[in-house]
């Protein structure tokens, strides 16, 4: 993406009808590590890849709990995403108050999409830099929802955001006809497999840097994360890598992600993040705090 | 605040009738347990007189008090017409909402504006469904709000409730027919009872398959006045 006269503004259009500025707040997505949600006719799970800006760092927390049968997972800006977390918190709060019901998920995305969408039409404002992976169970079963800094929101079977996220997507479309009939278990590990599939051959996951988030028919949300992750990652570590997007380390996001125009963006994150080993790719995050 | 006071003082002048026009009815309602016929399943009952009384005075009619907000939730009201017309407009905010949600939502507001001392004059009655169960609520001015087998405002919570509960527990499964009979009963011992009442009514018929409100219901051919020959 290069640089024009029309990217400065939200609130101006470029002649071949884009808004650059929210493009650009999509790339702020792109940064931010990988998570992924699956679900099946019974359950909805997020799994994500948890980042820590330095060794003396605890991990950045990536899903948050919404309500009792809603969890967010976040790619993107944190800060941003915790407003969001506390706008959907306080409509599920207010729907237990005023109808003595859960927020079914079609509702509440779309007054998500609707404050999202604000921010993209006004002169004092930018859109969110965030993108959402939401998980939830109502009374039309389970759901995942994507949301972008466009204030699309997407409802999905599977998803996968976040840095090196195609390699994940490309596993959930290989096996897409599978998640329906899964059996919980089987659902967590299938998301485990696609997550890890955007990790660089030399990085595993651990129970340090994975967070599980599960919800579904008779069951409310449970977040796992350090040990009470340990028995999803045990089957796990037994079975053979696929080739992720880890084989090559100068296959670096820009290129490994839909972005064709990358050009010059791409050619300057090679040759900085060419020397040093995967924690570079971490690196771009850390000047935006996107996680 | 303002804009409400002086088109209030406004129409009194003008029209002189419409303005507090505080409406006393009576409405009575029942709830039947899945039942025992075949045919059907079970589901809730409304029913209410259609007068608007302007005092002692039988102004309105053919005043129409239940209402179908969602295929799942119908409301019926007592008390100042205009609150509930206006309390029409807002309640269904979407096409889903269920009868447990309308009556929660009912009672936070009712509760809040007599918290602000401007309460909506009201009493209600909400039927329909929640969960797939049958839900009858009552929602009053001052915010009271509970769930029961069955619930009347005004007269009908004197004459009619006792009624209802005595025919329950001779035969605690009502089927439809039942319960339809039970409430002309209801409805005509109101009638000869109560001096504001009128002969009149709606019906409304709550099953999992929708609201069914059947309007103008007259009950005066069933009536019997001879009595009053006999009064001096």
């Amino acid at each position: 993406m290069f640089r024009n006269q029309y990217d400065n503004d939200v609130t101006v259009w470029s002649p071949q009808g884009r808004l650059h500025q929210v493009e650009y707040a999509m790339e702020a997505v792109k940064q931010g590590s990988a998570t992924v949600g699956v679900k099946s006719s019974s359950h909805a799970v997020l799994v994500a890849l948890k980042r820590a800006s330095s060794e003396l760092a605890a991990h950045q927390k990536k899903i948050m709990p919404i309500d009792k049968h809603i969890a967010v997972s976040i790619s993107g800006l944190t800060a941003d995403a915790r407003v969001l977390s506390r706008f959907m918190r306080t409509e599920c709060l207010n729907e237990h108050f005023a109808h003595n019901q859960a927020l079914s998920l079609n509702k509440l995305m779309e007054r998500v999409g609707a404050k999202m969408q604000i921010a993209t039409q006004r002169y004092d404002k930018r859109p969110y830099g965030v993108g959402l992976l939401l998980a939830g169970f109502d009374e039309d079963g389970p759901h995942i929802y994507q949301t972008c800094p466009s204030a699309n929101y997407y409802d999905c079977q599977a998803m996968a955001i976040g840095a090196r996220s195609q390699s994940a997507r490309t596993y959930l479309e290989r096996h897409l006809e599978e998640f329906g009939s899964s059996t919980r278990e089987e659902l967590i590990r299938h998301a485990l497999r696609a997550l890890r599939d955007t990790l660089p051959n030399d990085v595993e996951l651990t129970n340090k840097n994975c967070s599980i988030a599960v919800v579904g028919k008779g069951e409310d949300l449970s977040i796992y994360d350090d040990d009470d992750v340990n028995p999803y990652l045990e089957g796990l570590d037994q079975e053979e890598r696929r080739g992720g997007a880890g084989g090559s380390r100068d296959a670096q996001p820009p290129a490994a992600e839909d972005d064709a125009t990358a050009g010059a963006a791409a050619s300057a994150d090679a040759t900085a993040a060419a020397p040093p080993p995967p924690p570079a790719a971490e690196d771009q995050g850390d000047s935006m705090e996107t996680d | 605040m303002y804009e409400a006071l002086e088109s209030g003082i406004f129409l009194f002048g003008l029209v002189g009738l419409l303005q507090g026009n505080s409406t006393t009815f009576l409405d009575i309602v029942n709830k039947m347990r899945p039942g025992l016929t075949p045919l059907y399943n079970g589901g809730v009952m409304l029913a209410a007189d259609s007068l608007g009384s302007y005092g002692s005075l039988a102004r309105f009619r053919d005043v129409k008090r239940l209402f179908r907000v969602t295929d799942k939730a119908a409301l019926a009201c007592s008390g100042d017409i205009a609150d509930y017309q206006r309390d029409d407009e807002c309640g269904g905010y979407t096409r889903e909402l269920n009868a447990g949600a309308l009556h929660c939502w009912l009672t936070r507001v009712l509760y809040n504006r007599r918290s602000r001392f401007d309460p909506l004059w009201l009493e209600c009655v909400v039927a329909g469904y929640k969960d797939n169960e049958p839900f009858l609520g009552y929602v009053d001015k001052i915010g009271t709000a509970f769930e029961a087998k069955e619930v009347a405002t005004g007269f009908g919570l004197h004459l009619a409730v006792p009624m209802i509960r005595e025919a329950r527990e001779k035969k605690p499964n009502l089927t439809r027919d039942d319960a339809q009979k039970l409430l002309k009963e209801c409805l005509k011992v109101l009638y000869y009872r109560d001096c504001r009442a009128h002969f009149k009514y709606q019906l409304a018929d709550i099953t999992p398959e929708g609201v069914t409100i059947h309007d103008d219901i007259n009950m005066k051919k069933e009536t019997n006045w001879e009595v009053a020959n006999y009064i001096k």
